[in-house]
């Protein structure tokens, strides 16, 4: 599935950071500097408009989520109704508005549960390393040979259906992906002289940790959040698709694309419209995390420096 | 080498133990008496019946009791058997493991040879055009969930040309063609972010093998391109790409639970999906266990292949 499995997340920030490694200072093009700026600045722009949509949304839609106008069953695009409306009549593009919403709350909420508990575990696993280590990369390792939708079910199925448990199963089986990252990040930010210094000064090792540590694992974080959010936004959708959270008639993106996958042949826009709206606002999420980790990387900024 | 393999079979083992106990927590958390499922609506049950039932699939056992019971069949090659039809698990997968292996191997071939050929391209041809385009495939791919891919497939070559079934599946050995006509589809659908992830990586490590001086070497000798592209190019880059293959390989099969829900494909991924709605404990449990076990073992079988191309990985 799109990236709503966490190894695929995971393999593209590999290839990215593959890419970096290749770029030597000289053989960088300038075209290609420009136009992964140009690429950046469409994800900021699509996770902007996202974001508005998911706060001012509901103000602004035309008609309620739930509206229904029966004499507009499965029509067309039309002035009144932009983009047409569903098998209840109800009004696509206003559902699509609220369902931001819903995406937009999945999504935050997801992704700080995930950073939470990779941080948490990702930092005392990285810094301290021993049995600790060797106990959370067994507990990564294992939540990492489900299949990630699949789990995600499964606790779904465990806490009872319902929108709060979705985000808890999201932010439950991408924890690993984070902790990889900051554990990955602390282990070199562990061997720097500054954070020797601190320890030899006898700096307390919360203290290290807080102060030392945790700041100079922030870039990665930020990176890694933002492709996060991809993820958990199709992620949101694809249960929302098998029936699992938000049920109808609520408006979440992705059961819009599943309840109106049976009208497909007669009005096709009811399913397209949410599904494009989904992979729009992923691919924004995808844009914006690639151009952050361009913006952020150190080793990068070496190389204009 | 053989240490090599030995060392990571040993591995596996907690990683599989841990599997196994993740498995089931969650499957035994799950709200509902399954007894109450299996009965059904037959509300004249007895409490005396009840128990019977309970004490004949040992669910009145303590849980570690149950746990361990669980693992000794398994490991004598006894997965169980449904609640609700009473048939040996091991008949089921029998049945729709074949449909889900056909539909994996068929996405995983229809995603391989673009994303290899159109990766290594892009990277030859960096900076150009084309790598643009490819670039941009790639960042749609992996965001375009495969339910609207599947949606639109349907749309185009079900409704709109009737070339090939919207929904349906025939065996195999029934009729290939219209086997292949059923799966073509759910295989592309399941196929295109596995497509995208791979051409990219291809992309990202060919570059990175470009850049070595191993290469400018074999460039300043005057070999022509071709023979640097197959004989230093290809195999370097090859070993990231072949352990990205080999993890990805999970991502599609979780895939197979939605592509094959949308085409009604009798798979895996939908008994396991009806299972966990039906709470079909044994089910749910086992099915869990043997496709995470598919998994370790891919990613087993990556590692040794790892192995036998990098000599440098032997000793770690």
């Amino acid at each position: 599935m799109a990236a709503s499995d966490t190894k695929t997340l995971a393999a593209n920030t590999e290839a990215e950071e593959r890419e970096h490694q290749a770029r030597s200072p000289k053989g960088r093009g300038l075209w290609s500097g420009v136009l992964r700026q140009k690429l950046a600045m469409i994800g900021l722009v699509i996770v902007g408009f996202f974001a508005i949509a998911a706060v001012v949304g509901p103000l602004v839609a035309p008609s309620g989520p739930t509206e229904q106008f029966p004499e507009y069953r499965l029509q067309g695009p039309s002035s009144e109704y932009w983009f047409g409306n569903d098998e209840f009549g109800r009004d696509i593009f206003s559902r699509l508005l609220y369902g931001a919403r819903i995406s937009f709350q999945v999504g935050v909420i997801a992704v700080g549960i995930s950073a939470l508990i990779g941080i948490m575990i990702g930092m005392l696993a990285g810094y301290f390393g021993g049995w600790l280590d060797n106990i959370a990369t067994l507990l990564m390792d294992v939540l990492y040979s489900f299949p990630t939708i699949l789990l995600a079910i499964a606790i779904m199925a465990m806490l009872g259906n319902s929108l709060a448990n979705v985000m808890i199963a999201i932010g439950i089986v991408n924890a690993p992906t984070f902790m990889r990252v900051i554990r990955g990040a602390v282990l070199s930010v562990r061997r720097t002289t500054y954070v020797e210094a601190a320890i030899s000064v006898g700096s307390p090792t919360s203290r290290v940790m807080m102060r030392h540590v945790l700041p100079n694992v922030t870039a990665p974080l930020i990176v890694h959040a933002s492709l996060n959010f991809a993820y958990a936004v199709l992620a949101e959708a694809s249960l929302a698709f098998l029936g699992l959270g938000n049920r109808p008639p609520s408006p979440s993106w992705g059961s819009m694309v599943s309840s109106s996958y049976g009208f497909l042949q007669l009005a096709p826009w009811a399913a397209i419209f949410p599904g494009v709206t989904i992979a729009l606002t992923v691919l924004g999420f995808n844009l914006l995390g690639d151009g952050l980790r361009d913006a952020l990387d150190p080793r990068l900024r070496n190389e204009h420096g | 080498m053989l240490k090599f393999i030995i060392n990571r079979v040993l591995l596996m083992i907690p990683i599989l133990l841990g599997v196994s106990l993740v498995t089931f927590i969650i499957v035994r958390s799950i709200p509902g008496d399954p007894v109450r499922v299996l009965i059904g609506m037959d509300q004249r049950a007895t409490p005396e019946q009840i128990d019977n039932i309970r004490r004949a699939y040992g669910l009145d056992q303590p849980l570690p009791v149950q746990y361990l019971r669980w693992m000794s069949h398994v490991l004598q090659g006894d997965l169980g058997s449904s609640l609700r039809t009473t048939r040996p698990l091991t008949t089921e997968l029998g049945l729709r493991l074949p449909v889900t292996a056909e539909l994996t191997v068929l996405a995983a071939v229809l995603g391989t040879i673009p994303a290899l050929v159109f990766g290594v391209l892009a990277a030859l041809r960096r900076n150009t055009r084309f790598d643009w385009l490819t670039t941009a495939f790639t960042m749609i791919g992996i965001s375009v969930p495969n339910f609207l891919l599947a949606t639109v497939l349907v749309l185009l070559f079900s409704f709109r040309l009737k070339w090939l079934p919207p929904v349906g599946y025939t065996p195999f050995t029934e009729d290939p063609i219209q086997n292949l006509k059923t799966m073509v589809l759910p295989a592309i659908s399941l196929a295109m972010p596995f497509m995208a992830i791979m051409m990219r990586f291809t992309r990202s490590s060919v570059l990175e093998v470009i850049g070595q001086e191993y290469v400018r070497v074999a460039r300043a000798k005057g070999l022509p391109q071709r023979r640097v592209l197959l004989r230093h190019i290809l195999p370097n880059a090859g070993i990231p790409i072949l352990t990205i293959a080999g993890i990805q390989v999970a991502a599609l099969l979780g895939g197979t639970v939605i592509v094959e829900q949308i085409f009604g494909l009798p798979g895996v991924g939908r008994y396991i999906y009806e299972a966990i709605a039906n709470r079909d404990y044994p089910v749910v449990q086992s099915v869990v266990l043997v496709m995470a076990t598919i998994f370790v073992m891919v990613s087993l079988v990556v590692d040794v292949l790892y192995a036998v191309l990098d000599p440098r990985l032997r000793t770690g």
